[in-house]
């Protein structure tokens, strides 16, 4: 059987003026497991900045990071 | 006979009942619908004012008034505590064994916070998310003669995003007042890469800290205490040590949803249509306020734009017509009052479509936030916002 990935978790944050895009994948990641797949819509603009600086600063993976109409798309792996 | 049920007598609940019972005034007298708040305790709490126990000499009897007083004369109430929702009869027991038969159910359930989440948290933390705590708080920050104070944020999401600048803010102007500001450092942990999470308030915010002498911890989320070396840790892997530790704590959504597989674990936030407020899809069952999932602030001013939505559904369904679009439709709208401190405050107001614009803090939005605060009784859960 191959192995196959999990789709991942998506958490729509789009119009999340407060408590904002980031806020809401840190809460994500928090109840998520170790490898679980997270991708986070936002239609703040600087999310695409703000969420892998965080990524790396906690030492999570990056997976992707997509623009698409009117928003961001960004998926990352909880690492440990 | 229709009978819609709501489960929790707070913001939302309350709102959502009075105006259900005012759209449904003639089929409540005719005996055709009939609407029931089910509420923990039975009495309306304002937390808001919470902090103002900690911080501005409130007192916790100020804050609650018997949920019977705030109802309109055609809402039942009952007091007790739910144990689990049936979906397939239709039915919420209570703990106490009475069962309630419902056609719309309305979750109006809140936020718990749960202070066992972050070991140690109960002997070595404070907080401002019950009156006991901020009391508790009060003394400390009483006894305090100087020191590290640190703020931060020990889960997510929680209760009124603004809430622990504010009080970060609050506590230096206190200090400085009190001629301890310069025996302590104050340090403030914000959970993303700035101080705030809405960029122009953020850099409203951000000059204000650093004349205040308030260090800014970016990208700190406290994950935990250690009491020997009385150090705080995140989960970014730092830490700081600390005399007086005040976090916003853990929050969760109401246990019997998660038994009862309305929401799901760990969280127990349910999952709401950010626009009908319909819970998984269902076409009876309603959530708003702290219980949803939706990506806003946990707030009572979130549940209080979102129960005109909900009552004008429930009030359509029950009279079998269709809901007026234009009152049906929840646009993310919210609106809170922000303290900056020194007798200044700002406004914050914003919906899906639209990010906030608060404009330069001033004496007008502080001395805002004290009059909403007194005149709520009278405003908001009558409907009369």
């Amino acid at each position: 059987m191959p192995e196959t990935t999990p789709a991942p978790r998506l958490i729509d944050a789009r119009g999340s003026f407060c408590p904002g895009p980031l806020m809401e994948m840190i809460r994500a990641i928090r109840e998520a497991q170790v490898g679980d797949l997270l991708t986070v819509r936002s239609s703040d603009k600087g999310s695409k900045i703000d969420i892998p600086k965080w990524v790396e600063k906690a030492g999570h993976r990056l997976i992707s990071v997509e623009s698409l109409e009117g928003y961001d798309e960004i998926t990352i792996q909880k690492t440990h | 006979m229709q009978r819609i049920l709501i489960l929790g007598g707070g913001v939302g609940g309350t709102l959502t009942a009075n105006l259900v019972a005012r759209k449904l005034k003639k089929q409540i007298e005719r005996g055709e619908a009939e609407v029931t708040v089910v509420d923990l305790t039975g009495t309306h709490t304002y937390q808001p004012g919470f902090m103002y126990i900690a911080m501005g000499g409130e007192r916790a009897e100020k804050l609650q008034r018997p949920e019977r007083s705030l109802l309109d004369s055609n809402v039942r109430l009952v007091v007790g505590e739910v144990e689990r929702v049936d979906e397939a009869t239709r039915m919420v027991e209570l703990k106490d064994g009475q069962r309630l038969l419902y056609d719309q159910l309305v979750l109006a359930t809140g936020s718990r916070i749960v202070l066992e989440a972050i070991p140690h948290f109960v002997e070595e933390a404070h907080h401002f998310y019950t009156a006991e705590a901020a009391l508790r708080l009060r003394k400390a920050l009483d006894e305090f003669k100087g020191g590290k104070i640190v703020v931060g944020i020990a889960g997510m999401p929680y209760k009124c995003p603004p809430a622990p600048l504010e009080v970060t803010f609050l506590v230096e102007a206190e200090l400085r007042e009190r001629g301890l500001r310069d025996k302590s450092e104050i340090h403030f942990c914000s959970p993303i890469g700035r101080a705030f999470t809405i960029e122009s308030v953020s850099e409203m915010a951000t000059p204000i800290l650093e004349q205040k002498g308030i260090e800014l911890h970016t990208f700190f989320n406290v994950d935990a205490i250690d009491p020997q070396k009385k150090v705080v840790q995140s989960l970014e892997g730092e830490e700081l040590p600390y005399d007086l530790l005040i976090l916003v704590p853990p929050h969760k959504g109401a246990q019997f949803l998660m038994d009862s597989g309305l929401a799901p674990a760990p969280g127990g936030w349910l999952p709401t249509d950010r626009n009908t407020l319909q819970v998984g899809g269902r076409s009876n069952v309603y959530a708003l306020g702290d219980a949803t999932d939706l990506p806003l602030s946990k707030a009572g001013s979130t549940a209080h734009f979102e129960a005109p939505i909900v009552a004008e559904r429930v009030a359509a369904a029950v009279r079998g017509r269709e809901p007026k679009t234009k009152e049906a439709n929840y646009t993310g709208k919210v609106m809170c009052f922000f303290e900056i401190g020194d007798g200044k405050g700002t406004l914050l107001q914003f919906d899906y479509d639209h990010p906030p614009k608060p404009p330069k803090p001033n004496r007008v939005w502080h001395l805002g936030k004290i009059v909403f605060n007194k005149t709520y009784w009278h405003t908001v859960p009558r409907g009369r916002v």
